[in-house]
Protein backbone atom coordinates (compact mmCIF):
# COMPACT_ATOMS: atom_id res chain seq x y z
CA UNK A 1 0.00 0.00 0.00
CA UNK A 2 1.59 3.71 -1.19
CA UNK A 3 0.38 5.66 1.42
CA UNK A 4 1.43 8.84 -0.95
CA UNK A 5 -0.63 7.48 -3.81
CA UNK A 6 -4.07 6.72 -1.15
CA UNK A 7 -3.02 10.53 0.15
CA UNK A 8 -3.27 12.44 -2.77
CA UNK A 9 -6.41 10.55 -4.22
CA UNK A 10 -8.00 12.25 -0.97
CA UNK A 11 -6.73 15.74 -1.67
CA UNK A 12 -7.76 15.57 -5.14
CA UNK A 13 -11.34 14.33 -4.32
CA UNK A 14 -12.03 16.35 -1.48
CA UNK A 15 -11.01 19.59 -3.99
CA UNK A 16 -12.73 18.81 -6.79
CA UNK A 17 -16.07 18.52 -4.87
CA UNK A 18 -15.26 21.26 -2.68
CA UNK A 19 -18.94 22.82 -2.55
CA UNK A 20 -20.01 19.20 -1.25
CA UNK A 21 -17.13 19.00 0.99
CA UNK A 22 -17.22 22.21 2.57
CA UNK A 23 -21.29 21.43 3.17
CA UNK A 24 -20.43 18.17 4.22
CA UNK A 25 -17.96 19.57 6.89
CA UNK A 26 -20.11 22.13 8.20
CA UNK A 27 -23.31 19.29 9.01
CA UNK A 28 -20.60 17.43 10.68
CA UNK A 29 -19.45 20.59 13.14
CA UNK A 30 -22.83 21.60 13.39
CA UNK A 31 -24.12 18.15 14.65
CA UNK A 32 -21.36 17.29 16.87
CA UNK A 33 -21.16 20.94 18.11
CA UNK A 34 -24.72 20.45 19.15
CA UNK A 35 -24.29 16.72 20.73
CA UNK A 36 -20.96 18.38 22.28
CA UNK A 37 -23.15 21.01 23.55
CA UNK A 38 -25.86 18.06 25.31
CA UNK A 39 -23.22 16.74 26.86
CA UNK A 40 -21.68 19.59 28.46
CA UNK A 41 -25.26 20.31 30.09
CA UNK A 42 -25.48 16.64 31.12
CA UNK A 43 -22.35 17.52 32.65
CA UNK A 44 -23.92 20.94 34.01
CA UNK A 45 -26.86 19.00 35.27
CA UNK A 46 -25.49 16.77 36.78
CA UNK A 47 -22.78 18.76 39.05
CA UNK A 48 -25.77 21.14 40.01
CA UNK A 49 -27.52 18.10 41.42
CA UNK A 50 -24.79 17.28 43.28
CA UNK A 51 -23.91 20.76 44.93
CA UNK A 52 -27.71 21.43 45.21
CA UNK A 53 -28.76 18.31 46.93
CA UNK A 54 -26.38 18.64 49.44
CA UNK A 55 -27.87 21.64 50.84
CA UNK A 56 -31.53 20.84 49.78
CA UNK A 57 -33.66 21.30 53.40
CA UNK A 58 -37.67 20.13 54.15
CA UNK A 59 -38.93 23.20 56.28
CA UNK A 60 -41.81 22.26 58.17
CA UNK A 61 -43.58 25.92 59.61
CA UNK A 62 -45.05 25.70 62.63
CA UNK A 63 -48.64 27.26 63.11
CA UNK A 64 -49.15 31.20 64.13
CA UNK A 65 -49.93 29.90 67.70
CA UNK A 66 -46.64 27.84 68.26
CA UNK A 67 -44.59 30.63 66.80
CA UNK A 68 -45.80 33.18 69.23
CA UNK A 69 -45.72 31.30 72.38
CA UNK A 70 -43.70 28.16 72.04
CA UNK A 71 -39.94 29.80 71.97
CA UNK A 72 -37.83 26.70 72.49
CA UNK A 73 -40.02 24.43 71.09
CA UNK A 74 -40.36 22.73 74.41
CA UNK A 75 -43.89 22.62 74.28
CA UNK A 76 -46.42 20.20 73.12
CA UNK A 77 -46.95 19.87 70.08
CA UNK A 78 -44.34 21.35 68.93
CA UNK A 79 -41.57 19.60 70.79
CA UNK A 80 -43.47 16.05 69.80
CA UNK A 81 -43.31 17.25 66.04
CA UNK A 82 -39.65 17.62 66.47
CA UNK A 83 -38.30 14.45 68.21
CA UNK A 84 -40.88 12.54 66.00
CA UNK A 85 -38.83 14.30 63.29
CA UNK A 86 -35.30 12.86 65.33
CA UNK A 87 -36.56 9.59 65.49
CA UNK A 88 -37.75 9.58 62.09
CA UNK A 89 -34.95 6.94 59.98
CA UNK A 90 -34.73 8.98 56.97
CA UNK A 91 -33.56 12.20 59.26
CA UNK A 92 -30.02 13.51 59.76
CA UNK A 93 -30.73 16.54 61.31
CA UNK A 94 -33.39 19.01 62.92
CA UNK A 95 -32.57 22.59 63.69
CA UNK A 96 -35.50 24.68 65.17
CA UNK A 97 -35.71 28.57 63.93
CA UNK A 98 -37.82 30.76 66.05
CA UNK A 99 -39.32 33.78 64.81
CA UNK A 100 -36.74 35.92 65.43
CA UNK A 101 -33.98 33.73 64.08
CA UNK A 102 -36.44 33.86 61.02
CA UNK A 103 -36.12 37.61 61.23
CA UNK A 104 -32.67 37.60 61.20
CA UNK A 105 -31.95 35.58 58.39
CA UNK A 106 -34.62 37.27 56.16
CA UNK A 107 -32.96 40.63 56.77
CA UNK A 108 -29.78 39.18 56.01
CA UNK A 109 -31.40 37.32 52.52
CA UNK A 110 -33.17 40.97 51.70
CA UNK A 111 -29.90 43.34 52.72
CA UNK A 112 -30.24 44.82 49.42
CA UNK A 113 -34.10 45.82 49.56
CA UNK A 114 -34.21 47.75 52.72
CA UNK A 115 -38.01 49.30 52.03
CA UNK A 116 -38.91 45.27 51.98
CA UNK A 117 -36.98 44.33 55.74
CA UNK A 118 -38.57 47.68 56.95
CA UNK A 119 -42.18 46.20 56.20
CA UNK A 120 -41.29 42.78 57.56
CA UNK A 121 -41.88 42.21 61.66
CA UNK A 122 -40.41 39.68 63.13
CA UNK A 123 -44.59 38.59 64.15
CA UNK A 124 -45.26 38.09 60.74
CA UNK A 125 -42.75 35.59 60.23
CA UNK A 126 -43.18 31.74 60.75
CA UNK A 127 -41.12 29.39 63.22
CA UNK A 128 -39.98 26.44 61.60
CA UNK A 129 -38.42 22.97 61.60
CA UNK A 130 -35.37 22.66 59.20
CA UNK A 131 -34.92 19.12 58.41
CA UNK A 132 -32.33 17.51 56.73
CA UNK A 133 -32.10 14.56 54.88
CA UNK A 134 -29.89 11.41 53.95
CA UNK A 135 -31.46 11.07 51.07
CA UNK A 136 -32.90 14.22 49.81
CA UNK A 137 -34.85 13.00 47.26
CA UNK A 138 -37.30 11.13 49.64
CA UNK A 139 -38.34 14.66 51.19
CA UNK A 140 -41.82 13.54 50.08
CA UNK A 141 -42.15 11.12 52.90
CA UNK A 142 -41.50 14.31 55.33
CA UNK A 143 -44.28 16.46 53.66
CA UNK A 144 -46.89 13.24 53.64
CA UNK A 145 -46.32 12.51 57.45
CA UNK A 146 -46.25 16.05 58.69
CA UNK A 147 -48.13 18.00 56.67
CA UNK A 148 -51.31 17.71 58.59
CA UNK A 149 -50.49 17.38 61.96
CA UNK A 150 -51.72 19.46 63.80
CA UNK A 151 -49.48 22.63 65.16
CA UNK A 152 -47.77 22.38 61.36
CA UNK A 153 -48.50 25.44 58.53
CA UNK A 154 -47.05 23.89 56.00
CA UNK A 155 -44.51 21.84 54.73
CA UNK A 156 -41.95 23.28 52.30
CA UNK A 157 -39.95 21.09 50.02
CA UNK A 158 -37.14 22.65 48.08
CA UNK A 159 -36.55 19.30 46.37
CA UNK A 160 -39.62 19.86 44.71
CA UNK A 161 -38.58 23.57 43.31
CA UNK A 162 -35.99 21.61 42.36
CA UNK A 163 -37.33 18.94 40.73
CA UNK A 164 -38.85 21.80 38.59
CA UNK A 165 -35.88 23.56 37.73
CA UNK A 166 -33.34 20.53 37.16
CA UNK A 167 -36.42 18.83 34.50
CA UNK A 168 -36.28 22.40 32.69
CA UNK A 169 -32.88 21.79 32.41
CA UNK A 170 -33.03 18.17 31.32
CA UNK A 171 -35.70 18.64 28.82
CA UNK A 172 -32.92 21.76 27.54
CA UNK A 173 -30.79 19.12 27.00
CA UNK A 174 -33.14 16.37 25.00
CA UNK A 175 -34.07 18.83 22.76
CA UNK A 176 -30.23 19.56 21.86
CA UNK A 177 -29.66 15.68 21.73
CA UNK A 178 -32.13 15.68 19.10
CA UNK A 179 -31.47 18.48 16.79
CA UNK A 180 -28.16 16.77 16.98
CA UNK A 181 -29.74 13.87 15.68
CA UNK A 182 -31.45 15.54 12.94
CA UNK A 183 -28.18 17.28 11.89
CA UNK A 184 -25.99 14.20 11.92
CA UNK A 185 -29.27 12.83 9.70
CA UNK A 186 -28.24 16.04 7.19
CA UNK A 187 -24.82 15.29 8.04
CA UNK A 188 -24.90 11.36 7.16
CA UNK A 189 -26.86 11.37 3.99
CA UNK A 190 -24.31 14.43 2.93
CA UNK A 191 -21.36 11.85 3.30
CA UNK A 192 -23.31 9.40 1.40
CA UNK A 193 -24.13 11.52 -1.41
CA UNK A 194 -21.00 13.67 -1.57
CA UNK A 195 -18.90 9.67 -2.12
CA UNK A 196 -21.24 8.90 -4.26
CA UNK A 197 -20.78 11.94 -6.19
CA UNK A 198 -16.90 11.29 -5.80
CA UNK A 199 -17.26 8.23 -7.26
CA UNK A 200 -18.80 9.04 -10.11
CA UNK A 201 -16.61 11.84 -11.23
CA UNK A 202 -13.97 8.77 -10.76
CA UNK A 203 -15.41 6.00 -12.33
CA UNK A 204 -12.82 6.47 -14.89
CA UNK A 205 -9.90 6.19 -12.67
CA UNK A 206 -11.90 3.81 -10.70
CA UNK A 207 -12.49 1.60 -13.62
CA UNK A 208 -9.04 1.07 -14.91
CA UNK A 209 -7.74 0.29 -11.23
CA UNK A 210 -10.24 -2.30 -11.22
CA UNK A 211 -9.30 -3.84 -14.44
CA UNK A 212 -5.32 -3.60 -14.13
CA UNK A 213 -5.90 -5.64 -10.60
CA UNK A 214 -5.96 -2.90 -7.83
CA UNK A 215 -7.46 -4.35 -4.54
CA UNK A 216 -10.35 -2.85 -3.01
CA UNK A 217 -8.17 -0.73 -0.45
CA UNK A 218 -6.93 0.60 -3.23
CA UNK A 219 -10.10 1.65 -5.05
CA UNK A 220 -12.28 2.29 -1.87
CA UNK A 221 -9.66 3.72 0.99
CA UNK A 222 -9.40 6.68 -0.56
CA UNK A 223 -13.50 7.61 -0.91
CA UNK A 224 -13.32 6.01 3.06
CA UNK A 225 -10.79 8.55 3.92
CA UNK A 226 -12.57 11.32 2.31
CA UNK A 227 -15.32 10.82 4.46
CA UNK A 228 -13.12 10.49 7.09
CA UNK A 229 -11.13 13.34 6.56
CA UNK A 230 -14.15 15.89 6.24
CA UNK A 231 -15.42 13.86 9.64
CA UNK A 232 -12.09 14.83 11.80
CA UNK A 233 -12.34 18.66 10.16
CA UNK A 234 -15.99 18.90 10.99
CA UNK A 235 -15.32 17.64 14.41
CA UNK A 236 -12.54 19.93 15.40
CA UNK A 237 -14.91 22.65 14.13
CA UNK A 238 -17.49 21.76 16.02
CA UNK A 239 -14.86 21.74 19.20
CA UNK A 240 -13.87 25.49 18.35
CA UNK A 241 -17.33 26.54 18.20
CA UNK A 242 -18.35 25.04 21.64
CA UNK A 243 -15.04 26.63 23.03
CA UNK A 244 -16.66 30.35 20.91
CA UNK A 245 -20.06 29.97 22.16
CA UNK A 246 -18.61 29.24 25.64
CA UNK A 247 -16.67 32.53 25.89
CA UNK A 248 -18.67 34.64 23.89
CA UNK A 249 -22.37 33.68 25.42
CA UNK A 250 -22.49 31.03 27.87
CA UNK A 251 -19.54 32.55 30.16
CA UNK A 252 -21.95 35.21 30.84
CA UNK A 253 -25.55 33.90 30.97
CA UNK A 254 -24.40 31.40 33.43
CA UNK A 255 -22.26 34.71 35.65
CA UNK A 256 -25.68 36.19 35.51
CA UNK A 257 -27.57 33.26 37.17
CA UNK A 258 -25.13 33.98 40.46
CA UNK A 259 -23.62 30.82 40.64
CA UNK A 260 -26.39 28.79 40.32
CA UNK A 261 -25.53 27.37 37.38
CA UNK A 262 -21.68 26.85 37.37
CA UNK A 263 -20.16 27.94 34.67
CA UNK A 264 -18.75 25.17 31.94
CA UNK A 265 -14.58 25.10 32.02
CA UNK A 266 -12.69 25.01 29.28
CA UNK A 267 -11.41 21.26 30.67
CA UNK A 268 -14.91 20.42 30.51
CA UNK A 269 -14.79 21.23 26.91
CA UNK A 270 -11.16 19.53 26.12
CA UNK A 271 -11.62 16.30 27.92
CA UNK A 272 -13.92 14.44 27.74
CA UNK A 273 -15.78 16.22 25.14
CA UNK A 274 -13.56 16.75 22.23
CA UNK A 275 -12.20 12.88 22.07
CA UNK A 276 -15.66 11.76 22.41
CA UNK A 277 -16.64 14.21 19.40
CA UNK A 278 -13.83 12.79 16.92
CA UNK A 279 -14.39 8.83 18.17
CA UNK A 280 -17.98 9.79 16.93
CA UNK A 281 -17.47 11.66 13.74
CA UNK A 282 -15.06 8.95 12.45
CA UNK A 283 -17.02 6.02 13.44
CA UNK A 284 -19.66 7.93 11.95
CA UNK A 285 -18.32 8.84 8.82
CA UNK A 286 -16.57 5.66 8.33
CA UNK A 287 -19.33 3.61 8.30
CA UNK A 288 -21.63 5.38 6.32
CA UNK A 289 -18.45 5.42 3.73
CA UNK A 290 -18.26 1.77 3.69
CA UNK A 291 -21.77 1.22 3.49
CA UNK A 292 -22.39 3.55 0.87
CA UNK A 293 -19.41 2.00 -0.72
CA UNK A 294 -20.57 -1.42 -0.57
CA UNK A 295 -24.46 -0.08 -2.20
CA UNK A 296 -23.09 2.31 -4.84
CA UNK A 297 -20.11 1.42 -5.66
CA UNK A 298 -18.80 -2.07 -7.83
CA UNK A 299 -15.49 -4.16 -6.74
CA UNK B 1 -3.77 -20.54 -20.98
CA UNK B 2 -7.10 -20.04 -21.91
CA UNK B 3 -9.72 -22.23 -21.39
CA UNK B 4 -13.93 -22.39 -21.57
CA UNK B 5 -15.29 -25.55 -21.33
CA UNK B 6 -19.33 -25.41 -22.27
CA UNK B 7 -19.66 -21.99 -21.41
CA UNK B 8 -22.96 -20.21 -21.05
CA UNK B 9 -24.09 -16.93 -20.11
CA UNK B 10 -27.34 -15.69 -19.97
CA UNK B 11 -28.18 -12.36 -19.04
CA UNK B 12 -31.42 -11.96 -17.05
CA UNK B 13 -32.98 -9.15 -19.28
CA UNK B 14 -32.82 -11.18 -22.70
CA UNK B 15 -34.56 -14.17 -23.57
CA UNK B 16 -31.58 -15.63 -25.74
CA UNK B 17 -28.65 -16.53 -24.04
CA UNK B 18 -25.30 -14.17 -24.41
CA UNK B 19 -23.24 -17.35 -24.74
CA UNK B 20 -24.27 -20.98 -25.51
CA UNK B 21 -22.30 -24.08 -24.99
CA UNK B 22 -18.67 -22.52 -26.19
CA UNK B 23 -15.25 -24.25 -25.92
CA UNK B 24 -12.45 -22.53 -26.57
CA UNK B 25 -8.74 -23.34 -26.02
CA UNK B 26 -5.94 -21.04 -26.29
CA UNK B 27 -2.09 -21.62 -25.55
CA UNK B 28 0.18 -19.97 -24.30
CA UNK B 29 1.81 -17.30 -26.69
CA UNK B 30 -0.95 -17.85 -28.84
CA UNK B 31 -2.64 -14.95 -31.36
CA UNK B 32 -6.18 -15.25 -31.56
CA UNK B 33 -9.16 -13.01 -33.42
CA UNK B 34 -12.61 -13.25 -31.88
CA UNK B 35 -14.65 -12.52 -34.57
CA UNK B 36 -18.55 -12.00 -35.23
CA UNK B 37 -21.23 -9.28 -35.67
CA UNK B 38 -22.89 -7.10 -32.66
CA UNK B 39 -24.43 -9.15 -30.10
CA UNK B 40 -22.62 -12.94 -31.14
CA UNK B 41 -20.98 -12.46 -27.78
CA UNK B 42 -17.43 -11.37 -28.20
CA UNK B 43 -17.76 -8.77 -25.42
CA UNK B 44 -19.33 -11.31 -23.17
CA UNK B 45 -16.35 -13.85 -24.26
CA UNK B 46 -13.99 -10.94 -22.67
CA UNK B 47 -16.28 -9.74 -20.04
CA UNK B 48 -16.15 -13.53 -18.32
CA UNK B 49 -11.98 -13.54 -18.77
CA UNK B 50 -11.71 -10.70 -16.63
CA UNK B 51 -14.75 -11.89 -14.07
CA UNK B 52 -16.63 -8.49 -14.97
CA UNK B 53 -19.50 -11.30 -15.46
CA UNK B 54 -19.97 -15.18 -14.04
CA UNK B 55 -20.59 -17.67 -16.61
CA UNK B 56 -24.44 -19.16 -15.68
CA UNK B 57 -22.87 -22.61 -16.75
CA UNK B 58 -19.57 -24.33 -17.56
CA UNK B 59 -15.80 -23.40 -16.52
CA UNK B 60 -13.78 -20.89 -17.45
CA UNK B 61 -9.90 -20.62 -16.49
CA UNK B 62 -7.29 -18.62 -17.42
CA UNK B 63 -3.43 -19.28 -16.79
CA UNK B 64 -4.28 -21.00 -13.18
CA UNK B 65 -7.38 -19.38 -11.75
CA UNK B 66 -10.93 -20.88 -12.14
CA UNK B 67 -12.14 -17.80 -12.96
CA UNK B 68 -16.23 -18.03 -12.48
CA UNK B 69 -15.26 -20.30 -8.91
CA UNK B 70 -12.30 -17.65 -7.26
CA UNK B 71 -13.37 -16.02 -4.55
CA UNK B 72 -14.31 -12.17 -5.13
CA UNK B 73 -11.33 -11.24 -2.81
CA UNK B 74 -8.50 -13.20 -5.32
CA UNK B 75 -10.11 -10.96 -8.42
CA UNK B 76 -7.33 -8.45 -7.79
CA UNK B 77 -4.80 -10.93 -8.86
CA UNK B 78 -6.32 -12.33 -11.70
CA UNK B 79 -6.66 -9.17 -13.04
CA UNK B 80 -3.27 -7.95 -12.85
CA UNK B 81 -2.20 -11.30 -15.27
CA UNK B 82 -4.51 -9.69 -17.77
CA UNK B 83 -3.78 -6.63 -19.79
CA UNK B 84 -6.78 -4.96 -21.52
CA UNK B 85 -6.98 -2.48 -24.79
CA UNK B 86 -10.34 -0.80 -25.61
CA UNK B 87 -11.67 0.71 -28.94
CA UNK B 88 -11.95 4.05 -26.70
CA UNK B 89 -8.24 3.85 -25.33
CA UNK B 90 -9.78 4.72 -21.68
CA UNK B 91 -6.70 7.24 -20.92
CA UNK B 92 -6.99 9.51 -17.90
CA UNK B 93 -6.87 12.62 -19.80
CA UNK B 94 -5.69 14.41 -16.46
CA UNK B 95 -2.50 12.66 -16.32
CA UNK B 96 0.62 12.68 -18.89
CA UNK B 97 1.39 9.82 -20.99
CA UNK B 98 4.08 8.47 -18.76
CA UNK B 99 1.28 9.22 -15.67
CA UNK B 100 -1.08 7.56 -17.01
CA UNK B 101 0.81 4.25 -17.37
CA UNK B 102 2.19 4.50 -13.84
CA UNK B 103 -1.16 4.83 -12.60
CA UNK B 104 -1.35 0.66 -13.50
CA UNK B 105 1.80 0.08 -11.30
CA UNK B 106 0.45 2.91 -8.60
CA UNK B 107 -2.72 1.14 -7.86
CA UNK B 108 -1.66 -2.52 -7.62
CA UNK B 109 1.06 -1.19 -5.11
CA UNK B 110 4.44 -1.53 -7.07
CA UNK B 111 7.43 0.43 -5.56
CA UNK B 112 8.65 3.79 -6.67
CA UNK B 113 11.84 2.85 -7.99
CA UNK B 114 10.42 -0.29 -10.04
CA UNK B 115 7.68 2.52 -11.56
CA UNK B 116 10.62 4.82 -12.79
CA UNK B 117 12.63 1.79 -14.35
CA UNK B 118 9.85 0.23 -16.08
CA UNK B 119 7.72 3.24 -17.24
CA UNK B 120 10.51 4.91 -20.02
CA UNK B 121 11.04 1.33 -21.15
CA UNK B 122 7.92 0.34 -21.98
CA UNK B 123 6.96 3.78 -23.51
CA UNK B 124 10.18 3.03 -25.62
CA UNK B 125 8.66 -0.76 -26.71
CA UNK B 126 5.55 1.26 -27.78
CA UNK B 127 7.87 3.66 -29.48
CA UNK B 128 6.30 7.00 -27.06
CA UNK B 129 9.31 7.87 -25.96
CA UNK B 130 10.13 11.28 -26.21
CA UNK B 131 6.01 11.79 -25.64
CA UNK B 132 6.24 11.03 -21.78
CA UNK B 133 5.09 14.16 -20.65
CA UNK B 134 2.71 14.95 -23.43
CA UNK B 135 -1.05 15.01 -22.45
CA UNK B 136 -3.42 12.63 -24.05
CA UNK B 137 -5.21 15.80 -25.74
CA UNK B 138 -2.15 16.39 -27.85
CA UNK B 139 -1.62 13.11 -28.98
CA UNK B 140 -3.05 11.76 -32.51
CA UNK B 141 -5.79 8.11 -32.02
CA UNK B 142 -3.17 6.23 -32.62
CA UNK B 143 -0.82 7.49 -30.14
CA UNK B 144 -3.34 7.55 -27.56
CA UNK B 145 -4.07 3.77 -28.19
CA UNK B 146 -0.41 3.27 -27.95
CA UNK B 147 -0.51 5.03 -24.18
CA UNK B 148 -3.50 2.54 -23.50
CA UNK B 149 -1.27 -0.66 -24.64
CA UNK B 150 2.01 0.84 -23.06
CA UNK B 151 -0.44 0.81 -19.67
CA UNK B 152 -1.92 -2.49 -20.36
CA UNK B 153 1.64 -4.42 -20.90
CA UNK B 154 3.55 -2.53 -18.36
CA UNK B 155 2.92 -5.30 -15.91
CA UNK B 156 3.63 -8.03 -17.87
CA UNK B 157 0.46 -9.28 -18.37
CA UNK B 158 0.18 -13.30 -19.22
CA UNK B 159 -2.96 -12.32 -21.61
CA UNK B 160 -3.65 -9.41 -23.51
CA UNK B 161 -7.35 -8.71 -24.17
CA UNK B 162 -7.90 -5.82 -27.33
CA UNK B 163 -11.60 -5.34 -27.39
CA UNK B 164 -11.75 -3.60 -31.04
CA UNK B 165 -8.52 -1.81 -30.70
CA UNK B 166 -8.51 -0.50 -34.03
CA UNK B 167 -12.46 0.63 -34.25
CA UNK B 168 -11.83 3.98 -33.85
CA UNK B 169 -8.47 4.35 -36.12
CA UNK B 170 -7.67 4.70 -40.03
CA UNK B 171 -6.10 1.94 -41.95
CA UNK B 172 -2.35 2.61 -41.66
CA UNK B 173 -2.58 3.39 -38.00
CA UNK B 174 -4.38 0.30 -37.64
CA UNK B 175 -1.73 -1.53 -39.03
CA UNK B 176 0.90 -0.07 -36.94
CA UNK B 177 -1.07 -0.87 -33.79
CA UNK B 178 -1.53 -4.50 -34.86
CA UNK B 179 2.03 -4.54 -35.81
CA UNK B 180 2.53 -3.47 -31.76
CA UNK B 181 0.46 -6.20 -30.91
CA UNK B 182 2.46 -8.68 -32.66
CA UNK B 183 5.27 -7.62 -31.14
CA UNK B 184 3.83 -8.10 -27.74
CA UNK B 185 2.67 -11.43 -28.64
CA UNK B 186 6.29 -12.31 -29.80
CA UNK B 187 7.66 -11.60 -26.25
CA UNK B 188 5.31 -14.92 -25.07
CA UNK B 189 2.13 -12.69 -23.94
CA UNK B 190 -1.22 -14.70 -25.58
CA UNK B 191 -3.35 -12.60 -27.33
CA UNK B 192 -6.82 -11.81 -27.95
CA UNK B 193 -8.17 -9.88 -30.08
CA UNK B 194 -12.16 -8.93 -30.89
CA UNK B 195 -12.76 -6.93 -34.01
CA UNK B 196 -14.83 -6.21 -36.94
CA UNK B 197 -11.91 -5.51 -39.34
CA UNK B 198 -11.82 -7.95 -42.33
CA UNK B 199 -8.74 -6.77 -44.02
CA UNK B 200 -6.45 -7.07 -40.61
CA UNK B 201 -7.85 -10.45 -39.94
CA UNK B 202 -7.25 -11.66 -43.64
CA UNK B 203 -3.61 -10.12 -43.60
CA UNK B 204 -2.92 -11.63 -40.55
CA UNK B 205 -3.67 -15.14 -41.07
CA UNK B 206 -3.98 -16.33 -37.19
CA UNK B 207 -6.11 -18.42 -35.43
CA UNK B 208 -9.23 -17.31 -36.15
CA UNK B 209 -12.99 -18.08 -33.84
CA UNK B 210 -16.07 -16.68 -35.03
CA UNK B 211 -19.44 -16.82 -32.58
CA UNK B 212 -22.50 -15.95 -33.98
CA UNK B 213 -25.90 -15.69 -31.22
CA UNK B 214 -23.74 -16.84 -28.88
CA UNK B 215 -22.13 -20.06 -30.66
CA UNK B 216 -18.34 -20.80 -32.03
CA UNK B 217 -19.43 -21.49 -35.91
CA UNK B 218 -16.30 -21.58 -37.05
CA UNK B 219 -12.86 -21.99 -35.52
CA UNK B 220 -9.91 -21.93 -38.03
CA UNK B 221 -5.92 -22.31 -36.85
CA UNK B 222 -5.13 -19.98 -39.76
CA UNK B 223 -8.21 -18.18 -40.70
CA UNK B 224 -9.57 -15.05 -42.53
CA UNK B 225 -12.51 -12.89 -41.86
CA UNK B 226 -14.76 -14.96 -43.91
CA UNK B 227 -15.62 -16.64 -46.94
CA UNK B 228 -17.64 -14.38 -49.55
CA UNK B 229 -18.36 -11.85 -46.92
Amino acid sequence: MRASFVFSEVVTGLRRNVTMTIAMILTTAISLGMFGGGLLLVRTIDKMQASYLDDVEVTVYLTQDISANDQNCTAEPCSSIRSALENNQAVESVVFEDRNEAYERFQRIFEGQPELVELARPESLPASLHVKLFDPERSEVIVQEFGNQPGVANVDDQNKFLDRFFDLLNSGRDGTFIVAAIAALAAVLLIANTIQVSAYTRRTEVGIMRLVGATRWYTQLPFLLEAVVAGVIGAALGVVGLIGVKYIALDQIFEATGGAIPKIEMVDILFPVAPVLLGVSILISAITGYVTLRAYVRT
Amino acid sequence: MIQLESVSKAYKTSTRPALDDVSVDVDKGEFVFLIGPSGSGKSTFLRLLLREEVPSKGRVSVSNFDVAKMPRRKVPRLRQTIGCVFQDFRLLNNKTVSENVAFALEVIGKPKHTITKVVPEVLELVGLDGKADRMPHELSGGEQQRVAMARAFVNRPLVLLADEPTGNLDPDTSQDIMLLLERINRTGTTVLMATHDHSIVDSMRRRVVELDHGRVIRDDRRGVYGVGR
